[in-house]
């Protein structure tokens, strides 16, 4: 999937995926897409409830079991 | 309307120094409005110097020790400093966040951090001993907000 932006949160614990993702969002403009590749796996369930309150979409959400430690990886659309 | 979240953190060590700045950043980001009232020993908390944060395992039969042992003998001197030496490399290696980051965090996304004046001049703490940005404030600042606030929490 294309995306205007990565962000690395692999090896980051609760909340700083999230954290960081806010972040990420601010930086791009309205209706771009962000990539998020996360290790914690309590990201899956934070990135859903994130994008719920925040109206920001949940693209989608996939793992990878082939990394060293398994990865998450969300795509993210910023709320115009 | 955004939602508001009201803490009190009234506890200063190393360990009880993370719930409140976790709900704080956290509902941050959810675009919630954020105030934390620091009372008592969570003043220590907005201290520029974080590096005094200690975590005791005395009285705190819940945490995990990489020896077992009876309680009582974590009263021996520097088990203290060891077990927040321990604390301080395990978050490194699990990557939690420092409390130092956490803050930091809360600052820059406008949460609202007041220090209770009462307790302020009760400890003798001078302002200068704090971080920038802070607001000092009693009882009745906390409820102008807590009172419309969607979330209240103590810690």
């Amino acid at each position: 999937m294309d995306f205007n932006k990565e962000l690395d949160a692999r090896g980051l614990n609760c909340p700083l995926p999230i954290l960081r993702c806010k972040k990420g969002l601010a930086e791009i403009q309205n209706g771009q897409i962000l990539k998020v590749v996360a290790t914690d796996p309590g990201s899956v369930k934070d990135f859903q409830a994130f994008c719920k309150q925040t109206g920001h979409e949940l693209l989608s959400l996939e793992e990878n079991d082939n990394a060293e430690k398994k990865e998450f990886i969300f795509h993210i659309k910023k709320r115009t | 309307m955004a939602k508001k979240l009201a803490l009190i953190a009234s506890k200063g060590t190393l360990d009880w120094a993370y719930p409140p700045f976790i709900l704080a950043s956290t509902a941050a980001a959810l675009d919630y409005e954020v105030q934390i009232f620091f009372t008592f020993y969570g003043l220590t908390l907005l201290k520029k110097d974080l590096g005094e944060l200690k975590v005791s395992p005395l009285g705190n039969p819940a945490m995990p020790m990489p020896v077992p042992m009876p309680n009582l003998m974590q009263m021996i001197p520097g088990m203290e400093s060891m077990a927040t030496m321990m604390m301080r490399q395990k978050i490194a290696d699990k990557g939690v966040a420092s409390i130092d980051e956490l803050r930091s965090i809360c600052l820059e996304s406008g949460v609202k951090l007041i220090a209770c004046q009462m307790t302020v001049d009760l400890f003798d703490f001078k302002a200068d001993n704090f971080i920038e940005g802070i607001e000092f404030g009693g009882a009745a600042t906390f409820f102008e907000f807590a009172g419309e606030s969607d979330v209240n929490l103590f810690i």
